[in-house]
């Protein structure tokens, strides 16, 4: 399988990347590892006029800590992230739900940046950063803004970034003493999560994020609440499939979904110690 | 555009459409044929090469992306007529059945062992999760990888 033909732009830096969004519009998608991007474009089911390739601004690749959060640059590859002593310490649900995604040679290609702003609900990193209430940082031509994780996925596979900004940077608040749990629930090693569930407790405060239970990765905030409320892990765990809307496919259908949902959801919130 | 890359030593340069995917670009320009495509949907793992020393699979990557980078394949293990230790463990171990996927597993292999030198066998199963082998020859796969781990510490 061979991708439409497309210009290729090979940006030297992240000015240079802007520059070329800003050229050519909707029509470009930008490059980073290729491992969401590249298989749909094989099957034509993305068609980019022009790739903008940012993978070698090297100086988007970093985990540094920022005083109370972990800031990690959009281009950090996965390998880089699940074997960061930074994270492991700081933010260890991340490193164990990045050894999860996809495989090892995945892993050294893909990176965290362009998993999350693929923005698809069946990916692993969504679920953590809104289990950890993580902020994302996009640079445009007006120049940098916040963006809450709330606020970053509105609908399949489409995010709060524009047409001419590129996500930078990734930050996640250190949680050292946390607790945690991460569940995938697949048929095959490395196939997507036909469900999925990240939960971690810090200082009594929970996150919960699912994966794959609706057309954009969502929060488990009945589960959440559930757990303000001082409910146990196996009750709160029932609320996990409230207000979602799990897709059908040849894996599995929505009612099978809202029983793992609730069941991985039990597992992850046992793990996390409640 | 043009791409200039290193493989198993050697340099290469050519001018490929920017949708040429490393893998078709190493089999068809280049001629190294050892390289297998199997899934083409990077599932199966049959077409791992090493891109900078490190495990990666050539069906997702654009040759442009390759561009100045340091690649190794199957072809480019073996010194000579002695075999890279990890092919004489697959060969020692009877690690192959049909044969297909062998080439990405044993690239596989090799870039695990670099990253982790004393691995457990269950680390050697997750860590070879991203290779399929239809004839289900997995246990003496996995027995090759620990034989060369061993055979190397």
């Amino acid at each position: 399988m061979i991708p439409a033909a497309f210009d290729y732009i090979r940006a030297g830096s992240a000015e240079e990347a802007l520059a070329a969004l800003a050229e050519h519009g909707d029509e470009a998608k930008l490059l980073a590892g290729g491992h969401s991007l590249l298989p749909l474009m094989k099957l034509r089911l993305a068609t980019p006029a022009v790739l903008v390739d940012i993978g070698r601004l090297d100086d988007l690749s970093y985990i540094n800590d920022a005083g109370d959060h972990l800031a990690i640059g959009a281009l950090t590859r996965h390998r880089d992230v699940e074997t960061s002593a930074l994270v492991q310490s700081q933010v260890g649900l991340l490193a164990e739900a990045t050894s999860h995604v996809g495989d090892p040679q995945v892993r050294h290609r893909g990176t965290i940046g362009g998993s999350i702003a693929h923005g698809d609900p069946a990916s692993d990193l969504p679920s953590v950063m809104l289990a950890m209430r993580a902020t994302l940082v996009a640079r445009g031509p007006g120049g940098e803004r916040e963006i809450a994780i709330d606020d970053f996925f509105t609908g399949f596979l489409e995010t709060a970034l524009g047409d001419d900004e590129l996500l930078t940077e990734i930050r996640v608040p250190k949680m050292p003493d946390a607790t945690w749990g991460f569940q995938k629930f697949n048929r095959r090693a490395q196939d997507w999560a036909i469900v999925g569930v990240s939960a971690i407790v810090n200082n009594g405060n929970s996150g919960v994020g699912l994966v794959n239970m609706d057309s954009i990765p969502v929060r488990a905030a009945g589960v959440e609440a559930a757990l303000a409320g001082g409910a146990s892990a196996s009750d709160a765990a029932e609320a996990a499939a409230e207000g979602t809307n799990p897709p059908s496919d040849l894996n599995a259908g929505p009612e099978y979904r809202e029983h793992l949902a609730r069941v991985l959801t039990r597992r992850a919130l046992e793990a996390a110690g409640r | 555009m043009e791409v200039t890359v290193t493989i198993n030593g050697d340099s290469h340069s050519h001018d490929v459409e920017p949708r040429t995917l490393l893998v078709h670009y190493i089999r068809d320009v280049v001629g190294l044929t050892g390289t297998n495509i199997g899934c083409d949907t990077s599932s199966c793992g049959a077409c791992t090469i090493h891109v900078n020393g490190e495990s990666v699979k050539s069906c997702t990557m654009l040759a442009v992306q390759a561009d100045g980078q340091d690649l190794l394949t199957i072809e480019g293990l073996a010194d000579g007529d002695v075999l890279h230790p990890m092919q004489e463990s697959f060969r020692q171990c009877h690690a192959l059945q049909c044969g297909y996927c062998t080439p990405g597993m044993v690239m596989a292999a090799v870039s695990l062992l670099d990253e982790n030198p004393d691995p457990t066998e269950r680390e050697v199963r997750i860590g070879l999760e991203g290779n399929l082998c239809r004839c289900t020859g997995y246990h003496n796969i996995v027995k090759a990888v620990l034989h060369c781990a061993e055979a190397s510490s």
